[in-house]
């Protein structure tokens, strides 16, 4: 997996409410949600038409705050591409593994400025900031976050692997 | 993990228990959870993701719980579009722990008041204050929306074990100080991700001194210093709770020399109000130096999942008793449940918060994320029970949010001006 895109360079603590704030969720349809991400960072970013392929890059604990899904789900349905973060808050990053939205942990996004451009190879692991010619080596996920990110998410893995007939109806599941 | 003693964080106690077999830090586990929970903003995303899949039946309706308590009474079109979605899919589901309005809750009160929950569980939640049942004894835990579905179709979530943080508590409470102080001062000594990817596990001598009501505080906002959980030992109070739902339960405690990845002593009798300004939980400040810079207060929140039980509500009414609010001050009190409402009402709690010119409502999370039923205006400042004060979180992003116990709400509500009850000359108990 590749993902190339120039940048946008948030601060630490970016929270949910930030990412999308609660005035927007009595809706969860990710057209609609993605008009709204960052509205509370940045104002207006979401209806920028620039955003496709890009990638986020922030400081510490990004996405801490509550555990609406509303807010990976808006970054991916923005069409940015990642993030990258020195850390993540838990529920963000589990919430990103579960609906396929790729993040990286990088402990020097001091380095990565607004507008420069990234080049992300998860399987060589190498992160490449292609404005100033540096690499960074990036942590590979632990062998069973690795199957549901090959699987696109946690409900192909769950439905393929781990579901009763019975629960899927017409198609094809196994047994527990 | 090099570990030189057998023994066991509570944590690490009840994921073998759950697996079956003694379980280590760090390792990744795929278990079956007792209890499912969603509410208004994340069941709908759930629910989508199930029939996107080609979900037919769930998994085990029975170990579901859907409470609408965020956008409820319905405040738009759209929410109460949400809302239907939940209720028809309940009704079609046989989820029959679908909670609607005359009949719910603010979640975190409602669970465990129900005895939905109990101690010992092992529950996720698509709510980030999931966390609050850790005062059970409960391994409890915020997750998202597709983990939701992942349950329904197969009644089970992967977990990774935790290491813990352990918070050795002595002493008690001065008057005037609760389980929201507490908190408070533990986030503003860790920070907000002070304890991400890790529990946060409170023992020692001084947890006997803690109430149920309080424990449920201090659980709840686990979660504002990234913790997964926060959890209590299951102890005498624990299952007299429990008792009272019908519940029998076994004591339960971390050993002895179970292996923490930090250990934090907190002196509970050292404590004075603790308010947290804007816009991070962990901006702990003591009352006697907030009072002093005299912070004039526009609204006042009492309630939620974090303060919205009875406990509160009496400390809130011990305060408001026979006093009017200052002027140009409005204060919303938030019951966290309709059992709560009713109890506030046979003890003549709702009368005091009335005559001194409160808002009594309906249970609701609306002003606590902004959402509805007291959103705040450009420049306004609010003192608030609740659990988050960030950037825009009430309402208006140029308004400012300070954390705090109902004491401290109640008090401030009176005076115009954040402060503590002992400026009104009140000796609390």
């Amino acid at each position: 997996m590749l993902r190339e895109g120039r940048v946008f360079k948030f601060g630490d603590h970016v929270n949910t409410d930030e990412i999308i704030p609660a005035r927007f969720l009595a809706t969860s349809d990710p057209v609609e949600l993605a008009k709204y991400c960052m509205e509370d960072s940045r104002p207006g970013f979401g209806q920028r038409e620039d955003l496709e392929g890009s990638i986020l890059v922030a400081g510490e604990n990004f996405g801490c705050g509550s555990s609406r899904e509303h807010a990976p789900i808006s970054i991916k349905a923005a069409g940015i591409g990642c993030v990258v973060a020195k850390s993540f808050a838990r529920i963000f990053l589990r919430n990103a593994i579960n609906i396929g939205l790729p993040i990286v942990e990088l402990a020097r996004t001091d380095e990565i400025e607004e507008d420069e451009f990234l080049k992300i190879d998860f399987d060589s692991g190498e992160l490449v900031n292609t404005t100033k010619e540096r690499k960074y080596l990036i942590n590979v996920y632990p062998d069973f976050l690795q199957q549901i990110i090959r699987h696109g998410g946690w409900l192909p893995f769950a439905t393929a692997n781990l579901t009763p007939a019975r629960v899927l109806g017409q198609r094809s599941g196994h047994e527990a | 993990m090099n570990k030189k003693t057998d023994g066991q964080t509570m944590t690490e106690k009840i994921f073998s228990a759950k697996a079956g077999r003694r379980v280590t830090t760090g390792e990744y586990l795929l278990l079956d959870v007792d209890v499912a929970l969603a509410n208004d903003i994340t069941a709908p995303v759930a629910i989508k993701e199930f029939q996107k899949f080609g979900g037919r039946e769930v998994f085990d309706p029975d170990r579901m719980v859907f409470v609408a308590d965020h956008f409820t009474p319905n405040k738009d079109i759209q929410s109460a579009q949400q809302v239907k979605l939940v209720r028809d899919f309940s009704q079609a589901h046989g989820i029959k722990n679908f909670y609607d309005v005359g009949r719910m809750g603010i979640e975190h009160v409602l669970l465990p008041e129900q005895g939905l929950v109990k101690s010992g569980d092992l529950v996720v939640g698509a709510d980030s204050h999931t966390c609050t049942y850790g005062a059970l004894g409960a391994f409890s835990t915020g997750v998202g929306s597709t983990d939701l579905a992942g349950v329904m179709f197969t009644g089970k979530a992967w977990f990774k074990v935790p290491e813990a943080i352990r918070v050795e508590l002595f002493g008690n409470f001065a008057p005037g100080v609760s389980g929201k102080d507490l908190i408070l001062h533990l986030i503003s000594l860790i920070g907000v991700d002070g304890a991400n990817y890790r529990a946060i596990e409170f023992t020692g001598p001084g947890v006997a001194q803690v109430s149920m009501d309080s424990r449920f505080t201090v659980s709840n906002m686990a979660i504002e210093a990234g913790g997964k959980a926060g959890l209590f030992p299951v102890d005498q109070w624990t299952r007299a709770y429990e008792q009272e739902r019908g519940i029998e339960v076994e004591l339960m405690d971390a050993d002895a020399d179970a292996v923490y990845s930090q250990t934090i002593a907190i002196d509970l009798s050292g404590l004075e109000p603790v308010v947290a300004r804007p816009y991070l939980p962990s901006n702990g400040e003591k009352i006697s130096v907030l009072e002093k810079e005299e912070i004039a207060v526009d609204q006042v929140v009492i309630g939620s999942c974090t303060n919205g039980r009875m406990e509160d509500l009496r400390q809130a009414a011990a305060v408001l008793k026979g006093r009017k609010l200052a002027q140009g001050v409005r204060c919303i009190i938030l019951p966290g449940s309709q059992e709560v409402s009713l109890q506030a009402m046979r003890e003549g709690l709702v009368e005091i918060f009335i005559n001194a010119g409160c808002a009594f409502s309906t249970p609701t999370c609306g002003p606590c994320l902004g959402g509805h039923m007291g959103i705040l205006a450009d420049g306004e400042v609010a003192v608030s029970t609740t659990n988050r004060n960030f950037v825009g979180r009430m309402g208006h992003a140029e308004s400012s949010v300070y954390l705090a116990s109902p004491m401290v709400a109640a008090a401030s509500a009176v005076r115009g001006i954040i402060c503590g009850p002992a400026t009104l000359g009140i000796e609390q108990e």
